[in-house]
């Protein structure tokens, strides 16, 4: 379809031909433009491809486009990046870097140029490592190393924290300082592991099961950002198989926000960034460990308040209790029982008494009914003699003359024996 | 329940701060069984204080510990000042 088109355009000539013999046909300056920009962007494989260059003449003006020259040692190719692609660049792009850009070629009309649009950058050798990285990922996920059911809870307060990373990082200094403000509590197991470079993966194993040795509750594998040659270490296969063997659960904390590697799938929990694994690996804090105390210690002086209130309560009503069973109700009672008996005792007493009295004037009256002065009241009278004053009831005891004495009912006279008669 | 109060029970001072704070959580749940004599109880509110005492002690005094492993050796780390 191409060729037959611009077959088309070269076998019509722009005039009539004044000459016989076939002479070149004369184009305007812009229609050749148009016709090689044409040209080019017809062409499938210009339209997409990878170019591998140095950079160089790199600019970013105002406008947020950037413009850069790609060359090798015998050629250059003008290149151009609209901002939008150029805003979701992952690396600083710099002059003599070595890149690998993907574009269209098109050609910019006003100064007959054709330039790379180029929409995507990679460091040089990215798109081999990018292979592995795909191939290896796929390799280990299909032995199920990343399988979500593999992950391990990361325990909310750890007492030993390992760490697996460069001892001489910014990393490690983070890090230590947000464990420090978070959780001074713990002690951290430091492994020392270079980061990068081929000695890094074979360190990293070993650090990886040093660490474990020493049964830390948790395990931080980080390194700080870098090129993603620089964290490459992390997606060594053996470094992999160590995060997914690993005892202890493991946080992973490798380069910024939107690097990924292999650990990262490995390991219990990603984390951003090393700060951020710090972070994770401290779910609870100085902080909440203080409150809970605070808590509990409330708790018991509340416990112990209501304790007390309640046992006195129950005290209170043990003692109206006891004084309802006291025996001072008893004394009462019983007093109460002797004053009734003194009641009866003296009561009957009085009865007796009145008993007895009443039988005394019986015998009063039986005992003046015999008395000597009653007969008299009948007309009877008591002799006596005057001289021994015995009673006189013979004859023979006076002689006549003698001096008697008659008593009668109401008194004496004296009387003197006339005669005596036998 | 609780451990007895006749098994030997070290001095607060000398816990660490998981064992203070595992008798601390103890304390508190019998207490708020609210089964426990009231010299029981009484004991127990004394030892839950000293505990918490404790607990906030070792808090306050918390020093990050970080010690450097090389195969079985674990060494004091010294950190680079800034």
């Amino acid at each position: 379809m191409l060729t037959s088109s611009h077959k088309a355009i070269i076998l019509t000539p722009m005039q009539p031909s004044l000459f016989p013999s076939p002479v070149p046909q004369t184009f305007t300056v812009s229609k050749l433009t148009f016709h090689i920009r044409k040209l080019l962007e017809e062409n499938e494989t210009l339209q997409d491809v990878w170019v591998q260059g140095e950079v160089s003449n790199l600019s970013r003006p105002a406008s947020g486009h950037v413009y850069f020259t790609l060359k090798d040692a015998n050629a250059s190719l003008r290149c151009v990046m609209w901002k939008t692609s150029a805003a979701r660049l992952s690396l600083s792009l710099r002059d003599g870097m070595e890149v690998e850009v993907h574009g269209r070629i098109g050609v910019y009309e006003p100064q007959g140029q054709y330039q790379l649009y180029a929409d995507q950058i990679r460091p040089l050798g990215e798109g081999a490592l990018f292979q592995e990285f795909l191939r290896l990922k796929a390799k280990l996920e299909a032995e199920g190393l990343f399988d979500p059911a593999r992950k391990r809870p990361i325990p909310e307060f750890p007492r030993r924290i390992g760490i697996v990373t460069s001892a001489t990082g910014a990393a490690l200094r983070d890090m230590l300082n947000t464990l420090r403000r978070r959780l001074p509590l713990a002690e951290v197991l430091l492994a020392p592991s270079p980061v990068q470079g081929s000695e890094a993966p074979p360190a990293l194993v070993k650090a990886i099961q040093w660490v474990n040795a020493q049964a830390p509750d948790v395990i931080i594998i980080a390194r700080g950002g870098g090129s993603i040659e620089d964290l490459w270490a992390f997606n060594d296969e053996q470094v992999v198989r160590a995060v997914a063997a690993s005892r202890a659960p493991v946080i992973s904390g490798v380069g910024h926000e939107t690097d990924f590697t292999l650990c990262d799938f490995a390991a219990d929990l990603r984390a951003p960034t090393p700060t951020a694994a710090a972070e994770l690996a401290t779910q609870t804090t100085i902080q909440d460990l203080a409150e809970t105390i605070a808590n509990y210690q409330l708790r018991i002086i509340n416990h112990a308040v209501n304790l007390i209130v309640a046992k006195r309560s129950e005290l209170a009503s043990l003692v109206s209790q006891l004084r309802y069973l006291s025996p001072e109700r008893r004394i009462q009672s019983e007093l109460q029982r002797v004053d009734d008996l003194s009641r009866r005792m003296v009561s009957s007493l009085i009865h007796q008494i009145a008993l007895q009295s009443s039988q005394v004037k019986g015998l009063a009256r039986r005992l003046e009914a015999l008395s000597p002065l009653a007969v008299l009241a009948r007309g009877y009278a008591v002799v006596t003699r005057k001289d021994d004053g015995r009673v006189v009831s013979r004859v023979s005891q006076v002689k006549a003359g003698a001096s008697i004495q008659v008593r009668v009912t109401d008194g004496v006279f004296d009387a003197e024996v006339d005669e005596r008669s036998e | 329940m609780p451990k007895s109060s006749s098994k030997k029970e070290k001095p607060a001072e000398e816990l660490t701060y998981e064992e203070a704070l595992s008798e601390l959580e103890e304390i508190v749940a019998t207490l708020e069984e609210g089964q426990s004599q009231l010299e029981e109880a009484i004991r127990l509110f004394e030892r839950g204080q000293a505990l918490a005492a404790r607990c906030g002690a070792l808090l306050d005094a918390a020093e990050l510990k970080v010690k450097q492993i090389a195969g079985e050796e674990v060494t004091d780390f010294e950190e680079e000042s800034e």
